[in-house]
């Protein structure tokens, strides 16, 4: 008999039945929730009389749309501010805990989730957003889903889910100087299309992953979405243990041991079957840069914005065109001769310390660009924390970067954060889509390193071509430095 | 308690574009909006409107012919991207009761379903056959839930459903109130819980 995969031994071991057609009710054992998807779920429960069924498996936090600004000021959008204070209202009606504008621990939920220990190897996970995938690099089984299944976790902590197929991505090679989790995962979506995941759960394995760090893997995992993957997960290893231990709601003293003990088990055996296997070399992999409207038109660095004439589909010919109207950009233009407005530097996707990281091996010792608009946004409390403890903040604020408070922001662009119409982008976020960040906006997905490089030429280029610092240079560089 | 639908009938409107994201079904800006009426006005919202708020004569849905259509006809990864709902709510208080496409965004298609606005998958064939014929005539789609198949002048089509799907709009049924017959399981389960499973805050980093 054929040996089990992570994403069968945990969907098995919360399968509370299955109906004839396979439709199977899951036990969920984590519900992380935000101000935008989550008012008419509670609402619907207000309506039924009904209540949250496990308020301590369940935490909600304000990251959508709160403003990356003072936080001390009230917030400007009175939208914005009723969904907030909503948020505050459900969780105090329905006894969640709640890492409200003013917690030390508030952030984007797909970041806190892992930084807090809230997600444990071996679970499973739901939220009420599409990158909860994200959790999937610590080894959870994580779906993201709408409101009305939202609102039937709070009531029953159950999902009905059909199972979906199975697709094993392996990377292998090994990964150039510079070139990040985030090349690879753009890279995959152009290989596969916007739809080429839709109905699999992607499950990565191979040396690459391996040597990626869980910040890194959480970024492969988080994007696999834009690929149309219902969800994506990585086996849980020692850097995954490492990562878990002494986190704030993560098992500890002898429950840490029982816990090791399980997650040892969870993990895909190596005769386990798949629909699908794709491997992928990185060997040869860029630098990659989306140049359209959705993440799969994509190209490396040293290519050129394709010409819808070299395309024989008349649809895809189609979309090429409209896209590069969209965009402003002639076919055959450069990737290295595009220029950009804005650079942001955040997101679910690229918002964690290790991007922040990155981004400084870039900036450090430069100025951003005269006509440059640079952001950074840490993607939670902690990490923007953790970064001024570094000193990172220093190298970016003297360079010209706007160090903000924690939030979706430009991602999302549903508070102030947002492009104006037709500025150009260089952003580290997950979608490119048209006014994405903004009516008219232009965006182009790309690494924190890249993006960085973007600040400071503004301009892509290829930062091949950087003699970069390293990782640990940076930050002792960042510890000793005491501004220009 | 939504009401069961066995026939969906209405005309159809060919949205010859793929790969339409979430985003552009309801832009961001516009789930701030508590509620799930009313959406319909801001539904394609930037292909619908100028910037000064009148109508783009290069929408589809804003040509006279299909200012009524019920049904939308549109080319492959309908709804991907975000899991918002609200683009499903936007829909149908834009008087959308049914999407034909040769695929769906998995979070967009089950959102579809709890919401009973049909999504039918058809072959990109049979899409393309119904929007040229959608561009050509008026065409009226009768889309008969029981017998899976959808009528039109000319032509019938069968397609396939998931059981999940049809029973639920055959039957409107309450789907808390259908899970809650479990609850025997759901204890079950949570009495054998680990502990080392649960959240526990034991301690706070403080600065």
């Amino acid at each position: 008999m054929a040996g089990k995969s992570i994403i069968d031994k945990i969907w098995d071991l919360h399968t509370l039945y299955v109906k004839e057609d396979g439709e199977t009710l899951l036990y969920i054992d984590r519900h992380l929730t935000h101000e935008v998807t989550s008012p008419m779920a509670f609402e619907g429960l207000r309506e039924k009389n009904r209540r949250v069924r496990r308020p301590d498996l369940t935490f909600a936090v304000m990251d959508h749309n709160v403003p990356t600004s003072d936080r001390l000021k009230p917030i400007q959008d009175e939208m914005s501010a009723k969904q907030i204070e909503a948020l505050e209202r459900n969780a105090k009606e329905f006894g969640l805990t709640l890492f409200d504008l003013y917690s030390p621990f508030q952030g984007i939920v797909h970041v806190i989730g892992p930084e807090l220990g809230l997600t444990i190897p071996g679970i499973t996970l739901v939220c009420g957003d599409s990158h909860t995938s994200t959790h999937g690099a610590l080894g959870a089984l994580a779906f993201g889903i709408g409101t009305s299944e939202g609102e039937h976790v709070f009531a029953t902590q159950t999902l009905w889910l059909k199972k979906p197929k199975k697709m094993l991505i392996s990377l292998e090679g090994a990964l150039s100087n510079n070139i990040t989790a985030k090349d690879v995962v753009l890279w995959i979506i152009r290989n596969i299309g916007t739809g080429g995941g839709i109905g699999y759960i992607v499950e990565y394995e191979g040396p690459v992953v391996r040597e990626m760090n869980v910040e890194e893997r959480m970024t492969l995992c988080n994007m696999m979405i834009e690929g149309g993957a219902r969800t994506a997960i990585i086996s849980p290893d020692d850097k995954v243990f490492n990562y878990v231990k002494g986190r704030p709601y993560a098992p500890s003293g002898d429950e840490w041991d029982q816990a090791l003990e399980y997650w040892k088990t969870i993990v895909s055996d190596p005769d386990a079957e798949y629909h699908k296997t794709i491997r992928f070399s990185v060997d040869k992999l860029e630098p990659q840069v989306t140049w359209g409207t959705n993440p799969a038109m994509t190209v490396g660095v040293t290519e050129e914005v394709p010409d819808p004439r070299d395309f024989d589909d008349a649809k895809e010919k189609q979309a090429v065109e409209r896209a590069l109207n969209y965009m402003g950009l002639q076919p055959g233009t450069k990737i290295t001769d595009i220029s950009v407005d804005v650079v942001f530097i955040g997101s679910c996707t690229n918002g964690r310390l290790t991007d922040l990281i990155d981004a400084a091996r870039v900036v450090v010792g430069k100025k951003v660009a005269h006509n440059v608009r640079a952001l950074i946004v840490p993607g939670s409390q902690l990490v923007k924390r953790n970064a001024e403890r570094l000193g990172l903040h220093r190298i970016f604020i003297d360079a010209g970067f706007e160090w903000r408070n924690p939030g979706c922001s430009m991602c999302i662009a549903m508070n102030e954060d947002r492009l104006r119409p037709g500025e150009r982008c260089a952003s580290t976020s997950n979608r490119n889509f048209e006014n994405r960040q903004g009516p008219g906006g232009r965006t182009h997905l790309v690494s924190p390193i890249m993006a960085a490089a973007a600040a400071v030429y503004g301009k892509f280029i290829d930062i091949r071509m950087l003699d970069l610092p390293s990782r640990s240079e940076v930050l002792e560089y960042a510890r000793t430095y005491k501004g220009y | 308690m939504l009401e069961p639908i066995k026939v969906i009938e209405g005309k159809a409107a060919p949205l010859r574009l793929e790969n339409v994201d979430t985003d552009q079904i309801i832009p961001a800006e516009f789930l701030k909006i508590l509620g799930k009426k009313g959406l319909g006005r801001y539904c394609f919202y930037r292909w619908r409107y100028n910037e000064d708020g009148s109508l783009r004569e290069d929408f589809i849905l804003n040509n006279p012919k299909y200012r009524d259509a019920s049904i939308l006809i549109a080319g492959k990864n309908f709804g991907i991207g975000s899991s918002r709902e609200n683009a499903v709510w936007a829909l149908q208080d834009l008087g959308i009761k049914c999407v034909i496409a040769p695929s769906f965004g998995d979070i967009f298609y089950v959102n579809s379903l709890k919401n009973m606005l049909l999504c039918i998958k058809l072959s990109e064939e049979q899409v393309k056959m119904l929007q040229e014929l959608a561009e050509r005539e008026n065409l009226i789609l009768r889309i008969d839930l029981e017998k899976n198949i959808i009528e039109y002048r000319g032509g019938v089509i069968s397609f396939d459903l998931d059981r999940v799907v049809k029973e639920r709009f055959l039957q409107g049924l309450d789907e808390i109130q259908l899970t809650l017959k479990h609850i025997e399981k759901i204890k079950k389960y949570e009495e054998g819980m680990p502990s080392f499973l649960l959240p526990k805050a034991r301690r706070f980093i403080h600065d």
